[in-house]
């Protein structure tokens, strides 16, 4: 049995168990007691050809909605934007998508020197020394920068703002569940962002971070340069958490502002929405932090005969040689998804990374302003925004989504389920793939809805 | 492979140089030539203390770590300040440019447990 | 024999950066349609410096030069031993770039992505069924993150006896991630000896085994590609003393339908979706490893999972659980795949894939023992796992895997499990015919031959690549990391 996956004719099998020294394929598998058989056939459907499977595909698919069956403003810490085709295009080049890990640097050179621009470009956007060849996603890159500040500085309590991403937050909690590390939460205050007032008397010469969101959760621009300046004074590392990248390309870099280590979420580069993954996280941090720094590094060097080459570096950080003992567990990177990231910013480069950074704040600033004017209706935060913020509705912010979506509107995400006391609110994003028009129709149906 | 007569050696594959109550510590030949070549030392800061029998820092070649164990108790008066920048030294010199620290001894009878050459060189030969 | 390794144009590329030429760009986007919003100064950056300037043909050319410069399942044959490199089936990247999948926002409320939550309860139960788990989580990104997770849901149980266990007993077969993520659970690693014939034996796990011991974790098959013959009891003795068992699920591939992890007496494990179920390995990443466990273990997975309730399906939060490892469900575009893939198959497909990756690991054994030292000489299954102990010419593993790539082939996975000093670990995977396999097996033994003869050539290897050997000490000593110009 034959299948276009699997080569083997009867022939093949009964020639190559004689080379073997066996009459029967049952053999093969001696080693394996009786006992812990399976002795009848898996119940996993039947199998279907490729035409039966693309349609069960699309059947599952169809049922779904995107931004192409509803007009969307759904973002926190995902988000529809433009994906230019040459990235997928290049992406599905199987040389790429077919490797491993670049164990054989000879043979790997295409991904080693993509992986090393992608790490060039991160420290770029966000104003640091060094970056990573990135990290699952947005969430376990904080967690394992938490981790990171805790090694660097020896201390075990760090301090997390409210106003993070609430999967950021718990993905910590899990990450140090059993590490002897106390997280402390930091409120928010009436901007939205993460209140000074609160984290003060909490930093002390214990305290290993600050972490805070840029933008948050809420889509505010937190005072980066003042929250690092604090935790510097007591000594503390300052995590900057970017869950929306392209806000880099008009914000001041976290970098300048004074962070020790920044992290992110990559998805908004080129990378589709893909029900929550795979996406990408990024790492980027100070020259001195290197050699605690977790993932793997790609480094430049030469070749016996002097010509330019790429190879995974300083990796004696890593579980494989330094085992329990290693910076973290972490293993793969996001190798192809870094690619897409790659590829996307070398397509918009200096001036599109601009110009779709402003087309999300004058868009978002355009809606915030319309829905801000509608009676009933209140912006509960008062801080600078990037491209989301909070709306606050009278009643109950699902009903009034539920409303919107029966008008093929996804309004937004409802905070209740992230935050006691918050049924009024959810958040609304607005990128550069939302028209004026669909904008309009939005506040219009929202106006109605109330 | 060297033994120099004139020091002293643990299992942890460092070399003890004994002077007065002032020991200098460094890696063996044998040790820094399965290591491969040194890429990182990280060394204590002068005026630590070290435990003997615990670690006060690591080396790094490009495919292994390994930490550095301490051969006595004591303080730390003075580092190999050159070693960070130029970790090849342990491969080219480990007996003399490739030092790594000076240690006041607490307790000389913790030199007791130190292997002379001839001993050491039975003890790489045995785990060889 | 011609080698299949040969020269071939091949174009230099420079970064990306020094391409850069000021007012380039590879994009279009639509006027602004509303009025341009400005930043307070006081937040605004200047220009971000460094990033290039490039047209789209600039782009494409750069990419694809560089694509040429890696090897891929797709260019030929990659038995990297414990990576499972199978062909993947193209089909698979059609269904999960359909629309209705990859532009899937992860705030879709439940009743808008009924299909997609359908698609992962399904997957959900497959896998249980293959593995014979009877809860699930799809959340974790990769195998290491699926290991932390299970070794986390271990710790969680205890924690919820009352029970204060520190240890985790690690076979020295053991992939660097198990220690590595039992250390991230605050547990004391306790390293055993595998037995003379590389099988861990009930009677060492005893020795070892007590009150404080939280878990053993095995991979089984083990990374010498061998069966934990005595599992059942390995399981018995650890559950005696309260502990659990976790395994590594690296190598599930060949025991598909063959036999199940959960009817062994194996309380946790992570699947690889890269390596069992066919989905790309991208370059290193991304992966999948979602995480099966037995039903005491249940209410401790990360959330959500998907449930069925009425005809419809919905994310639902574990009462005692960990919490989540990231953020949204895992990465449900691998889901896809290999969910797709598991469809294709069937029960009958699934169990020929586990075959003849076992026939095909065998038979390059049975042709290469003989010319390559083989030190533990129990069954193979999907791997088998030679030494370079009878290799002439001061030659070493390194050297070999060097050569192969002037051969064109991508070498094995070399010097690893580290119980085999010069480790030459081979997987064929069930997706390479015979000849394929023939003509690797002769290129192993012309290297056997050269290496007495002509030992240089593998020395000097490789010579047909783009770049020769890269200096990797350079490369540690001073790094450069980044591009400065």
């Amino acid at each position: 049995m034959s299948t276009q996956y699997i080569p083997h004719t009867e022939d093949d099998i009964r020639q190559m168990l004689e080379t073997v020294g066996l009459s029967s394929l049952e053999q093969l598998f001696e080693s394996i007691p009786e006992a812990v058989r399976l002795k009848r056939p898996l119940d996993v459907p039947s199998p279907l050809a490729e035409t039966a499977l693309l349609r069960e595909m699309k059947r599952l698919a169809d049922t779904n909605a995107t931004a192409e069956s509803h007009v969307s403003f759904l973002g926190g810490g995902a988000y529809n934007h433009f994906i230019p085709s040459v990235v997928d295009h290049l992406i599905s080049r199987s040389e790429f998508y077919t490797a491993y890990t670049p164990y054989q640097p000879e043979i790997s050179q295409g991904t080693l020197q993509a992986i090393f621009e992608f790490q060039t470009m991160i420290c770029q956007l966000t104003g640091m020394d060094v970056a990573n060849a990135s990290m699952y996603d947005g969430a376990s890159a904080c967690a394992e920068a938490v981790l990171m500040a805790v090694r660097a500085t020896r201390r075990r309590r760090v301090l997390v703002s409210q106003a993070l991403h609430p999967d950021y937050r718990e993905t910590i909690r899990t990450y140090c569940r059993y590490l002897n590390v106390e997280l402390v939460d930091v409120p928010f205050d009436a901007t939205g962002g993460t209140s000074l007032e609160h984290l003060r008397p909490l930093l002390g010469k214990d305290v290993a971070a600050v972490i805070a969101g840029y933008p948050n959760f809420f889509g505010v621009i937190e005072d980066l340069a003042v929250l690092g300046e604090e935790a510097h004074a007591a000594g503390a590392r300052l995590i900057a958490a970017i869950q929306e990248p392209l806000s880099l390309g008009l914000l001041k870099s976290p970098g300048e502002l004074g962070a020790d280590i920044v992290i992110g979420e990559g998805q908004s580069f080129g990378i589709p929405l893909s029900f929550g993954g795979p996406y990408l996280g990024f790492f980027a941090c100070r020259q001195q932090d290197v050699r605690s720094m977790p993932g793997r590094l790609v480094g430049e060097t030469v070749d016996l005969e002097g010509r330019r080459g790429y190879v995974l570096t300083l990796s004696t950080r890593e579980q494989h040689i330094r085992r329990e003992k290693a910076t973290s567990n972490i293993c793969s990177n996001q190798g192809l998804c870094a690619l897409m990231a790659t590829v996307y910013l070398a397509l918009l480069g200096k001036s599109g990374v601009r110009e779709v950074a402003v087309q999300n704040f004058s868009k978002a600033r355009y809606a915030r302003e319309k829905i801000a004017a509608l009676p009933g209706v209140s912006l509960p935060f008062s801080g600078q925004v990037f491209n989301e913020f909070v709306v606050s509705v009278p009643g109950k912010a699902h009903s009034v989504l539920e409303k919107l979506e029966q008008q093929g509107i996804l309004g937004g995400v409802a905070l209740a389920p992230f935050y006691d006391g918050m049924t009024d609110r959810f958040l609304v994003c607005v990128t550069e793939q939302n028209t004026r028009d669909e904008i309009d129709a939005f506040v219009n149906a929202l106006a109605g809805g109330l | 492979m060297e033994f120099p007569e004139e020091l002293k050696y643990t299992e942890e594959h460092e070399w003890v140089l004994v002077e007065d109550t002032i020991v200098t510590v460094g890696i063996t030949d044998f040790a820094q030539d399965s290591l491969g070549d040194v890429v990182f030392v990280e060394l204590p800061e002068v005026g630590a203390e070290v435990v003997a029998g615990k670690s006060f820092g690591v080396v790094e070649s490009v495919k292994a770590v390994s930490d550095i164990y301490a051969p006595v108790s004591g303080e730390v008066v003075e580092i190999n300040e050159e070693l960070p920048e130029t970790p090849e030294v342990i491969n080219t010199s480990p007996y003399e440019d490739g030092w790594m620290i000076k240690i006041r001894i607490a307790d000389t009878s913790d030199l007791d447990d130190l292997m002379d050459a001839d001993a050491y060189q039975a003890f790489v030969e045995e785990e060889a | 024999m011609e080698s299949l390794g040969t020269n071939g144009l091949v174009l230099n590329e420079k970064l990306l950066f020094e391409h850069s030429d000021p007012g380039r760009k590879g994009y279009s986007l639509p006027p602004l349609d509303v009025e341009e919003a400005v930043l307070p100064e006081a937040l605004m950056r200047e220009e971000i410096a460094g990033l290039p300037e490039l047209s789209e043909v600039d782009v494409v050319r750069h990419f694809t030069r560089l694509s040429t410069w890696n090897y891929g399942v797709d260019s030929g044959f990659y038995p990297l031993g414990s990576c499972t490199m199978k062909y993947n089936p193209k089909v698979n990247e059609v269904a999960a770039r359909l629309p209705g999948f990859a532009a899937v926002h992860p705030h879709t409320p439940e009743n808008l992505c009924q299909g997609a939550l359908e698609l992962m309860y399904h997957l959900q139960a497959a896998l249980g069924e293959v593995s014979g788990f009877p809860a699930m989580s799809l959340q974790p990104s990769a195998g290491a993150q699926g290991e932390f997770t299970g070794m986390l849901v271990i710790r969680a149980y205890h924690d919820s006896l009352g029970a204060k266990r520190t240890k985790v007993l690690i076979p020295d077969t053991a992939h660097g991630t198990n220690p590595a993520s039992a250390a991230l659970c605050g547990y004391d690693v306790v390293p055993i000896p595998s037995g003379p014939d590389g099988v861990l034996t009930a009677e060492a796990v005893a020795q070892h085994m007590n009150e404080d011991v939280a878990a053993l974790m095995v991979t089984n098959p083990n990374t010498l590609g061998l069966f934990e013959s005595q599992i059942a009891d390995i399981c018995r003795v650890v559950h005696d003393k309260g502990g659990l068992v976790y395994c590594d699920g690296a190598n599930l591939n060949a025991l598909l339908g063959i036999a199940r992890p959960g009817d062994m007496g194996i309380d946790v494990m992570h699947f690889n979706l890269h390596k069992t179920f066919a989905t790309p390995h991208g370059g290193g990443g991304p992966g999948s490893g979602p995480v099966g466990v037995c039903e005491k273990l249940a209410p401790f997975l990360p959330g959500p999972v998907v449930k069925k309730e009425k005809g419809a399906y919905r994310l639902e939060t574990p009462s005692g659980t960990i919490g989540r490892v990231k953020a949204f469900f895992g990465h449900f575009g691998v889901m896809v795949k290999a969910y797709a893939y598991i469809r294709t198959m069937g029960p009958e497909g699934l169990k020929r894939a586990a075959q003849m990756a076992v026939l095909n690991a065998n038979y390059i054994r049975a042709r290469l023992e003989g010319t390559y030292h083989l030190p533990y000489k129990g069954r193979s299954l999907h791997e088998v796992v030679f030494s370079d102990r009878d290799l002439g010419g001061d030659c070493h593993t390194l050297d070999l895997a060097k050569r192969l790539i002037d051969y064109g082939y991508h070498p094995p996975t070399i010097y690893f499990p580290l119980v085999v000093k010069g480790a030459i670990m081979i997987e064929p995977t069930e997706t390479e015919c015979v000849e394929v396999l023939d003509e690797f097996c002769e290129a192993m033994k012309a290297i056997a031959r050269e290496a007495e003869d002509d030992p240089d050539r593998l020395h000097q290897a490789p010579t047909r690549t783009r770049v020769r050997r890269l200096d990797e000490t350079a490369a540690a000593r001073k790094p450069r990391l980044k591009w400065e110009g």
